[in-house]
């Protein structure tokens, strides 16, 4: 499972070939350095520990800045694993974002954008109890019986209720690759991607 | 940001267009696709606004079509746009004139402003 760790630019839109409006995501993905690699004898799984987007070396504790020079690279913010790698790479390798090309189909996760405490029709779709007519009021959002008073007397557990929405991690899965610009570490993708502009998102493709 | 204006450089086309704003009266030439065969329509109003930056930029164009207002957005870059044809240049004050649209008859026109032709600019030279 090849995979990379980008930050989100943004999102626009073109023009393709044939005329058509395409709504696309670009993602500045890599370069990134492989940190660490894990082996079966070792670790008992196999694995490429990946490290992107450079950080100061006083911003970094002593033991991680250690474990940063055993690679020779500079100390990085965001460090990700990435299970049965299947490229060939040793300690201290670049990855960019040419192991994608254009055409292919990648998995996206990101964190979603946080929404705060919500109601249950934003945070589960609900519709709100009723209408608005025959005297009823203050019930159009509201999220309806919890637990019968005689049966079951209580409120099942896992019942969707209001709370915290957003902020959680989502994959996107066979997002296509429309372009990609090498020189630039740029990854332009179709469609959006989950998480705010500037938050680290990972392209893998792990079907 | 840069990435983004980056991108749009790769992607657009350059248009040749004429400079335009809101209150010009202008020709959108369109390319519609009927069956296999390709045509053009001439979409003729006055330019409402002008929005969007970059490669997504986006104009309204809103003409009277009997007697009904009838507004269409195009996009700049949109390749279906064959050609933009100026017929006249507004006088009006502002970006986005959508108070036109509350606007009939004889108060809905836009004055026309006279661009200073080459040959006048010559002769204000000499």
């Amino acid at each position: 499972m090849k995979g990379i760790i980008g930050k989100k630019v943004g999102m626009t839109s073109y023009f393709d070939e044939t005329g058509k409006s395409i709504s696309c995501t670009l993602i500045e993905a890599g370069p990134c350095v492989v940190t660490q690699i894990k082996t079966n004898d070792i670790d008992g799984y196999s694995a490429v520990q990946l490290g992107f987007d450079t950080k100061k070396d006083k911003n970094t504790s002593k033991p991680l800045q250690k474990h940063f020079a055993k690679a020779g690279t500079p100390a990085k913010r965001k460090v990700l694993e990435f299970r049965d790698f299947g490229l060939e790479k040793a300690l201290g390798d670049t990855i960019s974002v040419d192991i994608f090309s254009e055409g292919d189909k990648v998995n996206i996760v990101g964190v979603s954008k946080g929404k705060g405490f919500q109601g249950v029709v934003k945070r589960h779709g609900f519709h709100g109890v009723g209408g608005q007519t025959h005297g009823q009021h203050d019930r159009n959002r509201a999220p309806g019986s919890l637990g019968g008073s005689s049966y079951p007397s209580r409120v099942f557990k896992g019942l969707r209720m209001a709370g915290r929405d957003g902020g959680k991690t989502v994959k996107i899965r066979n997002i296509s690759v429309l372009k990609i610009f090498a020189d630039k570490n740029l990854m332009v993708v179709n469609g959006c991607v989950p998480g705010p502009k500037g938050s680290y998102v990972v392209i893998k493709n792990d079907n | 940001m840069d990435a983004i204006k980056f991108f749009h450089q790769e992607v657009t086309q350059k248009k040749d267009y004429p400079a335009f704003r809101a209150g010009d009266n202008v020709t959108v030439n369109y390319k519609i696709l009927e069956g296999t065969k390709e045509r053009i329509q001439a979409y003729r109003g006055e330019v409402i606004q002008r929005k969007g930056q970059g490669a997504t930029q986006t104009f309204t164009v809103r003409k009277i079509s009997n007697g009904v207002g009838v507004e269409r957005v195009f996009p700049l870059f949109s390749p279906s746009i064959d050609s933009i044809d100026i017929n006249k240049h507004g006088k009006v004050r502002r970006a986005r004139i959508y108070y036109i649209r509350d606007l009939k008859g004889k108060k809905a026109r836009i004055k026309e402003k006279r661009m200073p032709t080459a040959t006048a600019e010559v002769a204000d030279k000499g």
